[in-house]
């Protein structure tokens, strides 16, 4: 078991952390503010998008110094998400050609 | 493996790595080396991954299958502060406020592991503070928007009708989960105040509620970038 010393790091590390995700923040907010449009637009708001959620995962959450087998436990089982997504990408593309084809006067 | 040989996880990164991944699941032993709360915790946040994750997957599917444009989050969240203009203005005061927040939580653990019962008290406190103004901000945003802006759940008048259900739905939960944060922290910090953990001598309940808390600004991370900044 676990002992309560375990988590013990350095106060830096985390003012470090703070301090990135405001940035990363600000990043992102101005993608919004410039007016950054099509693939970029998407491209950074994503890029932005897992790097915030990459470092509270990993510092804020800990979870980079878990052991691998609680690590895997979290983080592999939402994967599949993914498919979901893809399938639900190409019904909502589907769906949006049947209403241009018969719902459109 | 004995406890004494095993190396204290949280020195290293993933510590052992996967041989200790091998060892955990093949030693016939309970497989995670953490407190059951720990545990617990993290199974509840993978649920919960699960329903914004499905709240988020419906939503795209309805803006991507309508023929009616959607409305232009930056538009519809901006503010006109001291006769400027500001696009998007509120949701990134409300970004902000929900990081500094996640930044008092991860010091309040930090000094909960020092035993350092007063300043854990106190960071937990302002954290619950933060989460109080985030959910005050949402209460601002939403009557604006419902009374204002007329936006309803089946139609609003700037575009494409689905933009309320999804609107209401996932910032809903989501603000759910900060009230019901904000209840759990306030009773955190008052029993690192009152000293129950220094009789216990373990701070790991400030870790799990921390926990909890990050997941909190982590599910926001993805709201904003993907419903508002879209």
């Amino acid at each position: 078991m676990e002992s309560a010393e375990d988590q013990q790091h350095p106060i830096s590390l985390y003012l470090k952390i703070w301090f990135l995700l405001f940035v990363l923040s600000a990043c992102s907010y101005l993608v919004d503010y410039i007016g950054f449009q099509g693939y970029l637009r998407w491209t950074l708001i994503l890029i932005f998008m897992f790097l915030k959620a990459g470092f509270i995962m990993a510092v804020f959450m800990h979870m980079a110094y878990e052991r691998l087998a609680l690590a895997c436990a979290i983080i592999t089982p939402p994967s599949v998400i993914l498919v979901l997504i893809a399938l639900m990408a190409l019904e909502a593309n589907y769906t949006f050609i049947t209403r241009l084809i018969f719902f459109s006067s | 493996m004995t406890e004494n040989t095993m190396p204290h996880p949280g020195e290293a990164l993933l510590a052992e790595g996967l041989n200790g991944f091998v060892d955990d699941w093949s030693a016939d032993k309970q497989t995670f080396q953490v407190h059951w709360g720990k545990a617990m915790m993290w199974i509840f946040l993978l649920s919960d991954t699960f329903i914004f994750s499905v709240f988020l997957t419906s939503y795209m599917t309805v803006r991507m299958s309508t023929t009616v444009p959607w409305p232009v989050p930056s538009e519809v969240f901006a503010l006109t502060i001291f006769g400027n203009h500001i696009p998007l203005i509120l949701i990134a005061i409300m970004t902000f406020i929900l990081i500094s927040s996640s930044g008092t939580m991860a010091m309040a653990v930090n000094f909960g592991y020092r035993k350092d019962r007063k300043t854990t008290a106190l960071l937990i406190a302002a954290t619950a503070a933060f989460g109080a103004s985030f959910v005050g901000l949402q209460v601002f945003e939403w009557s604006k928007l419902i009374i204002d802006e007329g936006v309803r759940p089946w139609g609003n008048p700037m575009g494409a009708a689905q933009f309320g259900s999804c609107f209401f739905m996932i910032t809903g939960f989501h603000g759910l989960h900060v009230s019901v944060g904000v209840i759990y922290l306030s009773t955190v910090a008052f029993k690192v105040y009152r000293g129950d953990f220094d009789k216990s001598g373990s701070y790991e309940a400030v870790e799990i509620a921390g926990l909890y808390w990050h997941f909190v600004d982590l599910v926001w991370v993805f709201i904003f970038a993907l419903f508002y900044l879209w």
